[in-house]
This record gives C-alpha cells, sequence and structure tokens, in this order.
C-alpha cells in the first residue's frame, strides 16, 4: 500500500511538473499532421478537404473522442479480465 | 505469491490512470493519418490495392487462429481496443512543441503477428476516419499500409531478428516497438512525397518531410519503444504462458491454457 501511494506521489508530482512545462511554453501543441502533413499538402496544391462525416462541429468532436475512448477502455479492460483474471478468483 | 502479484498490478494501474488522464487531451490533432482529400485518386487508389491483400491475410489468420485457439479472440479484442486508444491520443512533445500519437502496431505485431495487425490496425483507422474526424475514407489505404503493414511488419521482423541475435526480450520489445513506430512515419513520409512532388522533385520533398517528422517523432518512437517493452514484462511476469502460446516465447513445457478457458 505504501509503495503504490509513493508511487501514485511521484507520478503526480511529475505529471504536475510537465503539465507546468507544457503551460510554459510558447508552442501552439498541433498535431504533426496540421503542422507537417496538411502543410506541404497545401504547398503542393492538395489540401485536406473536410471529412464526409465532419464531426469537428463545436463539442462534437469532444462527445465522440470521449465516447470512443470509453468504448475503448471498456472493451480492453472487458478482455483484460478475461486474459489476466485476478488471483483472488483463481484461489476461491 | 498472491502479494508481489497484487502490487504488480497496482503500480502500472494507478500510474496508468494518472497519465492517460493526463495525455488525453481533448484535441483534434492527428499525426500519421493522411486527411481526407490530400491524395490524388490515382495514389489512393494504389494503396489501397497494396493494402488489400495484407488485409485479406490477416483475415484467413484471424480465422484459422480464432479456431485453433479460443484465446486468440479476446486477446485480439483487448490488442485492437488499445492500438485504437493509442492512435488517436495526442501527446504533446515538449521537444518539439507539437503533439503526435503513437501506433501501438509493433506492439500488437509483436504479440498477434504482422498479418493481425494489419486487420486491426484497418478497424482502428476506419472508425477514426468515419467518427473522429481522423485520417480519411480516401486515404485510407495509404493509412493501412503506413500503420499497419509497414508498422506491423517492421515491429514484428525487427523483435524476431533481435531475438534471433540475442538480444533480451525486454530489448527487443523496445526495438521493435520504436522501430515500428519510426516506420510508419518514413512511409508516410514517403506517400505524400510520392505523391505530392512536382517539379522540386521527390527526394528533396521527402527529405523536408522526414526532417519536420524528426523533433516530434524521434521522441515518441523511443516512449512507443518504452512502452511496448512495459507492457511485454508485463505479460513476461504475469502469464508467461501466453506468451508461449502466442508463440512469441519458446515453450519451456507443456502450454497451460489461460485460465479463463482450460476451465
Amino acid at each position: 500500500m505504501k509503495n503504490i501511494t509513493l508511487t501514485v506521489l511521484a507520478v503526480l508530482v511529475l505529471a504536475l511538473g510537465y503539465t507546468y512545462f507544457l503551460s510554459k511554453r510558447a508552442s501552439e501543441w498541433k498535431g504533426v499532421d496540421e503542422s507537417v502533413v496538411e502543410k506541404f499538402a497545401e504547398e503542393a496544391g492538395r489540401p485536406p478537404r473536410a471529412p464526409f462525416i465532419n464531426t469537428d462541429q463545436g463539442d462534437l468532436l469532444l462527445f465522440f473522442f470521449l465516447a470512443a475512448g470509453a468504448c475503448g477502455g471498456f472493451l480492453a479492460g472487458y478482455y483484460f479480465r478475461e486474459l489476466f483474471p485476478p488471483k483472488t478468483t483463481d484461489t476461491k | 505469491m498472491t502479494t508481489p502479484h497484487r502490487v504488480g498490478i497496482g503500480r502500472p494501474a494507478a500510474a496508468g490512470a494518472v497519465l492517460v488522464a493526463l495525455l488525453a487531451q481533448p484535441s483534434t490533432a492527428g499525426a500519421m493519418h493522411i486527411s481526407e482529400g490530400i491524395l490524388p485518386p490515382q495514389w489512393a487508389g494504389l494503396w489501397f490495392l497494396i493494402a488489400i491483400p495484407f488485409l485479406a491475410w490477416g483475415l484467413r489468420d484471424l480465422r484459422v487462429l480464432s479456431a485453433k485457439e479460443p484465446f486468440y479472440k479476446p486477446m485480439v479484442g483487448l490488442i485492437g481496443a488499445a492500438v485504437f486508444v493509442i492512435s488517436c491520443m495526442p501527446i504533446p512533445v515538449p521537444t518539439a512543441g507539437t503533439c503526435s500519437h503513437p501506433c501501438g502496431t509493433g506492439l500488437a505485431a509483436i504479440l498477434l503477428g504482422a498479418p493481425l495487425t494489419v486487420v486491426i490496425t484497418s478497424i482502428a483507422l476506419l472508425l477514426q476516419a468515419l467518427f473522429l474526424a481522423h485520417g480519411g475514407l480516401t486515404t485510407l489505404g495509404a493509412d493501412i499500409v503506413s500503420m499497419g503493414v509497414v508498422g506491423g511488419f517492421t515491429g514484428w521482423g525487427v523483435f524476431r531478428l533481435a531475438r534471433k541475435a540475442g538480444v533480451p526480450a525486454l530489448g527487443a520489445a523496445f526495438l521493435g516497438g520504436m522501430l515500428s513506430d519510426w516506420a510508419t512515419y518514413a512511409t508516410t513520409t514517403l506517400e505524400l512525397s510520392s505523391a505530392l512532388h512536382a517539379s522540386g522533385g521527390f527526394l528533396p520533398m521527402f527529405a523536408a518531410i522526414a526532417a519536420s517528422f524528426v523533433p516530434t517523432q524521434l521522441p515518441l518512437g523511443i516512449f512507443e519503444g518504452v512502452i511496448t517493452a512495459g507492457v511485454y514484462r508485463f505479460i513476461a511476469t504475469r502469464r508467461p504462458s501466453l506468451l508461449e502460446c502466442l508463440g512469441v516465447e519458446p515453450p519451456t513445457c507443456p502450454i497451460p491454457k489461460p485460465a479463463a478457458h482450460s476451465a
């Protein structure tokens, strides 16, 4: 328990430091698809066009990302328990 | 035996939860995904043609292996979900001031083989193109080739070669994950420069795009190598028989099936 607490605290401190560092850096944090792929494509006269199903509208994309993360997390957890069942289940 | 097992699960779970919460920033940023409409139709079609045989090979492997070993299905489900989440998670890279994502295909290929990795990647990329404005339907073939085919076969090949050369499993997993990531972005560079170079020539454009990827992907590839080695170590510690069942490691004794399926 003590080890877990120390590990979580260490990760939190590192994470807070990382977040502080990110907030201080004067960068736009664009994805490389935008800063590299789309930049070169536009220069070559082939700019990207809107997706066929455009979810990039308001908070819609945020909803889909969260839904995708939740579904992916649920599936991963479900199969994880099937492949790596808790020890307590084996001993009962 | 029980206590170390519980501690071993608790640490990565707690650390993972915090890291995921921090890193999963809502953003539309992608990375190796080539957006909708960027590739001219003939190039988009060519990459589809290249991807289709590998996809068929992977589907055949999935059918054969699932019939032979029932635990393949949950393994494919677990790795597939992981690849889907990992490959749409933008990670800020402080050295470059940009965001990009790992691919997860090196890990998938080490555990499941390269053809199955192509299937998993195709499903993940299709869902991302349909619902997450991430990649595109017309560029799906090119994205499958870079991430699934080249990333998968590189991860699998590097891991196998390194093991044959006597590299310890964790080192081989690190190399597989890292080089798989870099190979994916090198292929994206090839796809872009071959389709979009004009009078400037192919090689100058290839060099320019590759040089633009390096500040972000160099550290991120190393990060992906570390993650791959970490997951490999977890499985090797927690259920080594799984690696033997998957043919990743040679069997040391008659192989016990995973508990969930042996009952």
